[in-house]
């Protein structure tokens, strides 16, 4: 087992390295010149001359790569060329908005699936069972950023029950940080006001994140579900007189859930990629619209900064999968 | 074999992808109007009977501009589909049949790939290449490819053990013998399965890359764009965002059903699992 997720841990770490050098080796490639495009058509070219003595630019692009190496190992990511900020500084800023909103989606989608996937699974066969399957059909057939154009268009503009873009009312003030969380940190304010309209505004960026997962979620639960139901013991458990709900939720779901925690695992390190949509429709403070921004504005410390971290998350949540799958499953023997 | 296609959501999807294709291939004949035409005077008209999806901010009518963006989207999804495969299969193929240091070097080649959501991959590649309709297609296929490679392998290791292959072998068969007869026809049916169930995905990730603003660039007509461009708009000119957006679900929709019929079709051991 040890020496399992040894091995493992170091294969995530190997790829991590890989990304980073075709992130920094692709952001090198990039034709504009960055430094051109912050100051301006009528910046002094001596000026951008310098600029680009001081941020090592005018280096070759291995020599480059190896001092990036270098500072990373000391825990420094460069400095923003937009927010002319320490890269970890941002990310450290924009991180909690974004596990926030994940952590909101991945309950959504679960709670959601789960129910819509039991659901089905004991209605099989049944009109219920069609009009689930045929909606999530559709469901994973519309793009994340355009569901949530319409929900805000819907919720927001026309019948005004839910707030706009954004984490906060303009005309709230945001709770001291302390763990970066807004909603947590209102708790630990007592900023109840606060509270409740953090959490109006996290509703509708969190169905919509959420709902890839929970289509996901309720069709892995159904099937897994659908082949437990049709065990022998799920019988013996009927005959024996048990209730019906004791049998689903016991005896059945127990036993169905391996794959479900699966998908649940994939599906929140998935979550980061629908989380760039979804931040930018919803004006979300988050590292999704931090990287997209980066990118557009060609800001390589960012851009890799962004995507190192996102790398390491979705590497940390398939690691998690792998090893829950171990945990759960003791018939599954590592080599 | 004609028993897949009488379930009625195969068949819908037959018909929604068979529709893309007949309005990609007759676009010029059957949209109302040039999609990149401009007139400012009759800038975001609800829609009516002239412009049944309404005008977008520089008067452009949308339904043509739906209409010829199913030509960007099919050329899009099949142009990265063919790309991927062609270079994911035979690196699989190569890497499954050869083992040994190859194997090894090609699946850490992988890791590095997978370990990147596939859309953010995409992304930064497409900046990086400055955006474009062709690096969109660049960009997916590039990140794309590893899942293929890593089919192609996992097939090739279980044919390579197959007593016909140990028979062609034994006859003296060369290696690029064995793999084109004996190894890649095998290859070739859970490729097209794959395919067909990523076909829908891959026009989502292009949507979402025009929509970031980092893929195809205005004023083509790529739905995720139409999308963008209407974003501002959303809360009085619904129709802008809203029509190009149904467009790619239906399509999206239409590959998934389909994908499934084909998968139902080649692969009957998996059917109806996983829904």
């Amino acid at each position: 087992m040890w020496a399992y997720l040894v091995r493992r841990a170091l294969l995530s770490g190997l790829a991590i390295f890989g990304v980073l050098v075709i992130v920094f080796f692709l952001s090198h490639i990039i034709p504009g010149d960055p430094v051109a495009a912050i100051l301006g058509p009528q910046a002094p070219h001596d000026l951008i001359e310098d600029i680009r003595r001081r941020w090592g630019l005018d280096r070759p692009v291995h020599e480059q790569f190896v001092r990036f190496v270098g500072r990373l190992v000391r825990g420094d990511l460069g400095t923003s060329i937009a927010t002319h900020r320490p890269v970890v500084q941002d990310l450290r800023e924009f991180f909690p908005a974004t596990i926030e909103l994940a952590t909101a989606a991945i309950l959504v989608g679960v709670a959601a699936g789960l129910s819509v996937g039991i659901t089905s699974a004991v209605a099989h066969g049944r009109w219920i069972d069609h009009v689930v399957r045929f909606f999530s059909l559709i469901g994973l057939s519309m793009p994340v950023f355009w569901l949530g154009l319409i929900l805000l268009f819907i919720f927001y503009s026309r019948l005004g029950i839910l707030p706009g873009p954004g984490q906060l009312d303009i005309f709230l003030s945001r709770p001291p940080a302390v763990t970066g969380l807004i909603t947590i940190d209102a708790l630990i304010a007592r900023d109840f006001s606060a509270l409740r309209n953090a959490l109006s505004h996290m509703i509708l960026p969190a169905v919509v994140l959420g709902s890839h997962a929970l289509v996901g979620i309720a069709r892995i639960t159904r099937a897994s579900m659908l082949e437990v139901l049709g065990q022998d013991y799920i019988k013996v458990a009927r005959a024996k007189g048990l209730a019906e709900r004791t049998v689903i939720l016991r005896h059945a779901l127990k036993n169905a859930f391996l794959p479900i925690i699966t998908v649940i695992g994939i599906y929140y390190g998935g979550l980061l990629e629908g989380a760039v949509l979804t931040e930018t429709v919803f004006g979300w403070p988050g590292v999704g619209r931090y990287a997209t921004s980066a990118i557009l504005s060609q800001d390589f410390a960012a851009i890799m900064g962004a995507t190192l971290l996102i790398a390491l998350v979705f590497s940390l949540a398939n690691l998690a999968v792998d090893l829950a799958y171990g945990i759960l499953n003791p018939k599954i023997r590592y080599e | 074999m004609w028993r897949s296609f009488r379930n009625p959501l195969t068949l819908a999807g037959i018909l929604i992808i068979g529709a893309l294709v007949g309005i990609a291939l007759v676009a010029p004949l059957i949209a109302p109007a040039d999609p990149t035409r401009t007139n400012l005077e009759i800038r975001f008209d609800p829609p009516t009977r002239a412009h049944p999806f309404g005008t977008d901010q520089l008067g452009r009518d949308i339904l043509s501009r739906v209409i010829y963006g199913t030509r960007v989207s099919l050329r899009i999804a099949i142009l990265a589909a063919v790309i991927a495969t062609t270079i994911g299969a035979p690196l699989g193929i190569i890497s499954g049949y050869f083992r040994g240091r190859v194997d090894d070097f090609l699946m850490r080649l992988t890791d590095m790939f997978m370990a990147f959501p596939r859309l953010i991959l995409a992304m930064a590649i497409a900046a990086a290449l400055r955006p474009s309709l062709e690096n969109v297609i660049i960009a997916i296929s590039i990140a794309a490819w590893p899942a293929y490679a890593r089919l192609a392998r996992s097939v090739t290791l279980a044919l390579r053990e197959e007593t016909f292959v140990e028979a062609a072998r034994a006859l003296g068969a060369g290696s690029p013998r064995i793999l084109t007869r004996h190894v890649l026809p095998g290859v070739l049916s859970p490729m097209v399965i794959q395919i067909s169930l990523d076909m829908g995905g891959i026009i989502l990730t292009a949507a979402g890359l025009g929509f970031i603003g980092v893929g195809a660039q205005p004023p083509t007509p790529e739905w995720g764009v139409m999308i963008a461009e209407g974003r501002n708009y959303i809360t009085q000119q619904w129709w802008v965002s809203t029509f190009p957006g149904i467009a790619i679900a239906l399509v999206v929709f239409g590959f998934n059903l389909l994908g499934d019929g084909i998968r139902d079709l080649l692969d009957p051991r998996l059917r109806g699992r996983g829904r």
